[in-house]
């Protein structure tokens, strides 16, 4: 049991130090991908709802593109199709040069599938709103912006949140495949400890244990966010 | 005025090449694969070190360059030297002529023999085509060492890790019959109580169709002129007797092969 | 159009014929809208990028376009192909590996699953909580983790796996991946089922209890097809969660076809061995999906409206 704590310990001989290190990783990678996911998620549900068949087949090419490659193989493509496709566009304007890091790469691919999905939840969720809004926000004389901002809006935060809470728990629990181009998150480090130490079952225990805590927590934040959403029910 | 613009960037492009031909090697960038001692490592505290690293410094010393060491994966070496995340590699690989369809080398600064690694108790008695025939071997993936064991093993099934550290514990739990690897790396992983489990079976011949003239330093195509460069401190080292200093560190036995 | 046929002579036989009216102008050019630009544009480029993507292909593997030449195709494949013809076995082997891997996993699933289902909703604590634990670990972690935890880890019980005689099976780097994907898609199945058992409208238990029938009848009979029938698209969801997911077995040394992809990758550095995995993914997961849209619209037509 003592070898056990020392092994998870913080400092020279144990590796939870590491291991807290790419806790830090994990979650800022999922962090940043779904602010970008959202957004992408959103514009595409409002290109798929459009009247504009070019603009509908277009949105769904991509959706189709990213539900249907395997997350690892997108964030190859990534990683290294797109390193190469940027070194191509920018060798045309002389020695410049950037790189697709591995945080990077994960960011994009982890963004393109959320977003996918996520344009299909936006997209029931408007389907789910009445046209009566619409019209009666129009009969209001309020703008299109000021529709969406005043009354769709409200409404589709509301009706898609139980769906974007699930890609958000998807989301963090697929950052895990950052770890094989090498991104040192949780599934890295405990994979590190566990060659070093030849203890693979306890790291990677600790490595579920770790993802069910963030879990938890994560499902404790969306009751809340879905508490805050139906405030306007809960009065009725 | 599209024209025009065409033409401008085509006369950048054109005096940017040129450039790169004349460029000075002042700052070098290394790419490296720290999960292979005692060729390339990190140590507990995070620092690069073992015989590739000590010799490149080496290297860089005797060509006044600055040298930048950065670690990478195996997989990711020659995509990430092609797409300019550094300039050179340094990482055990072999000039085969598979690689050098996309790179190209300096002259070798060691070659070693592949060896084969057992388990104590295994019934492997030889390290030959015939001996570790119906074996399960384990190797590196995208290793010359891996293309020899899938190639000329022919009558054993090749299973390919990501990294030399995941075939040691395969082979530590009896997973995988033997691996397949360079010798010096087998030894050195046996003999630092790494391997209680498992000795050292014996060496192949290398085969120069697969494993080439040697480990070079990895350069670009357009880089001609670095790879020169490099070839030309490996043999002043060689002469100077640096490169015996470093390899009398780590080995009893000359790295360069003959 | 002519009249004669009626035979009918007569001065109300029209002698010219009534030109027909032309038909009201369809909109020729619909107007350019923003909406419209933009949808173009964005068309247009994926339009690019796919022909760019077979360009890629095509010179990459050195096919001549020889149009009137004496073969069949007007396309050759020159002996500089190698990536193709040293690849295209290996990628095929790949994907049928793929394929296997899901389709036992799913199998293997299904019979967990359904027993596992009743546990979860059984009224014993002990029972649902052993149950709720499991599905809650299986759709909580990574597979990923779930993988490696169950390859790796086994490792360091072979003493102990040995005297129980299940070594053999944890040895073999596909029973991992097997056991590792079923325990995974059972505890996501196990879900779906109990979702849908629990949406069958309480009215179907109540009548059938009024009827007199036997609670296995009930459920037999009454609740578990209209269950089946109303998870038929989670569970083809799940089969394509599966077969995206399975593409992390090439970790663990299994050769399907991620993990041809990454060894071709590995030897040649020639980046359409990406490419062409991708393809064949994407061919898949469409395939498949489009089956099972069809195989669900065909068994839920009476539920049609």
């Amino acid at each position: 049991m003592n070898e056990i704590l020392t092994l998870l310990s913080f400092g020279d001989m144990g590796w939870g130090d590491e291991i807290a290190l790419g806790v830090v990783t994990t979650v800022s990678l999922a962090l940043a991908s779904l602010p970008i996911g959202l957004l992408l998620g959103f514009l595409l549900a409002l290109a798929k709802k459009s009247e504009e068949p070019a603009l509908r087949a277009a949105a769904n090419v991509y959706t189709t593109i990213f539900r249907g490659l395997p997350e690892l193989l997108t964030l190859f493509l990534v990683y290294y199709g797109g390193q190469i496709l940027i070194q191509q566009v920018l060798s045309l304007f002389g020695e410049l040069y950037f790189e697709v890091n591995a945080f990077l790469a994960g960011m994009v691919a982890l963004s393109l599938v959320f977003s996918s999905y996520a344009s299909e939840a936006f997209l029931s969720a408007f389907r789910a709103i009445n046209t009566g809004q619409y019209e009666g926000a129009n009969a209001l004389g309020l703008g299109y912006v000021q529709t969406m901002r005043l009354v769709i809006l409200p409404q589709l935060v509301r009706l898609s949140l139980p769906a974007l809470s699930n890609l958000w728990l998807i989301l963090l629990k697929e950052t895990s495949l950052v770890s094989i181009i090498g991104l040192a998150d949780i599934i890295r480090y405990s994979n590190m400890a566990a060659r070093t130490t030849k203890e693979p079952f306890l790291f990677f225990s600790v490595a579920c244990v770790i993802y069910l805590v963030l879990a938890v927590i994560s499902s404790g934040g969306i009751s809340r966010l879905d508490a805050w959403a139906k405030r306007g029910e809960t009065s009725r | 005025m599209g024209f025009m613009r065409f033409a401008t960037l085509a006369t950048l492009a054109l005096l940017a090449s040129a450039q790169v031909q004349a460029k000075e090697w002042t700052k070098v960038r290394i790419g490296t694969e720290a999960s292979y001692p005692p060729f390339a490592y990190t140590t507990a505290d995070g620092k690069l070190t073992g015989f590739e690293i000590e010799l490149g410094n080496a290297l860089c010393a005797e060509l006044k360059i600055e040298c930048e060491w950065m670690p990478v994966d195996w997989d990711g070496l020659i995509p990430g030297l092609v797409a300019g995340k550094y300039d050179t590699i340094m990482a055990s690989m072999s000039s085969t002529p598979e690689r050098k369809q996309h790179i190209q080398f300096s002259k070798k600064y060691y070659q070693t023999p592949p060896g084969v690694a057992v388990p104590n108790d295994s019934k492997i008695t030889e390290a030959s085509v015939e001996g570790m025939s119906g074996a399960l071997v384990g190797a590196q993936v995208g290793a010359t060492h891996a293309v020899f064991a899938e190639d000329i093993l022919t009558k054993s099934e090749v299973s390919l890790y990501p990294t030399a550290d995941e075939y040691k514990l395969d082979l530590e739990s009896g997973r995988i019959d033997a691996v397949v690897d360079d010798v010096v790396v087998l030894s050195d992983w046996l003999n630092s109580g790494g391997g209680n489990c498992c000795k050292l079976l014996g060496t192949m011949s290398p085969i120069p169709e697969i494993h080439g003239e040697g480990v070079g330093v990895g350069v670009r195509k357009n880089d001609q002129d670095l790879a020169d460069l490099f070839s030309k401190a490996i043999i002043a080292l060689r002469e100077n007797g640096k490169y015996k200093e470093i390899n009398d560190k780590y080995f009893d036995f000359d790295a360069y092969g003959e | 159009m002519s009249n004669d046929s009626i035979g009918a002579p007569g001065s109300y036989v029209q002698s010219q014929i009534i030109q027909a009216k032309a038909p009201p102008p369809v909109p020729s050019s619909r107007p350019w809208t923003p909406t419209r630009i933009a949808g173009t544009a964005w068309l247009t480029l994926w339009i690019a990028a796919g022909l760019g993507i077979v360009w890629f292909l095509l010179n990459s593997n050195h096919v001549a376009l020889v149009f009137g030449g004496d073969g069949l195709l007007p396309v050759s494949i020159t002996h500089n192909a190698k990536f193709l013809t040293k690849y295209g076995e290996k990628f095929i082997s790949g994907f049928i590996v793929t394929l296997k891997l899901v389709g036992l996993s799913m199998l293997l699933g299904v019979s967990l699953s359904i027993p596992m289902t009743f546990m979860r909703m059984s009224k014993n604590r002990v029972l649902g909580g052993i149950a709720y634990g499991y599905v809650y670990f299986f759709r909580g972690t990574p597979l990923l983790a779930q993988v490696f935890l169950i390859y790796y880890g086994a490792g360091t019980f072979r003493a102990p796996l040995q005297s129980v005689d299940m070594w053999w099976f944890f040895r073999d780097a596909w029973n991992c991946a097997v056991l590792a994907f079923t325990l995974n898609t059972a505890a996501y199945q196990i879900e779906i089922l109990r979702g849908s058992i629990e949406n069958i409208a309480k009215g179907q238990r109540e009548a059938a209890s009024a009827l007199g029938l036997p609670r296995w009848v009930t459920f037999w009979k009454i609740i578990l097809p209209q269950a089946l029938i109303i998870s038929l698209r989670p569970y083809g969801n799940e089969i394509i969660l599966m077969i995206k997911g399975s593409a992390i077995v090439a970790i663990i040394t299994i050769y399907d076809l991620m993990g041809e992809t990454r060894r071709a990758f590995s030897r040649t550095y020639d980046f359409q061995a990406y490419i062409w995995a991708a393809i064949a993914y994407l061919v898949m997961v469409e395939a498949l999906r489009r089956t099972w849209d069809r195989i669900e619209a065909h068994l839920t037509r009476h539920l049609k409206r």
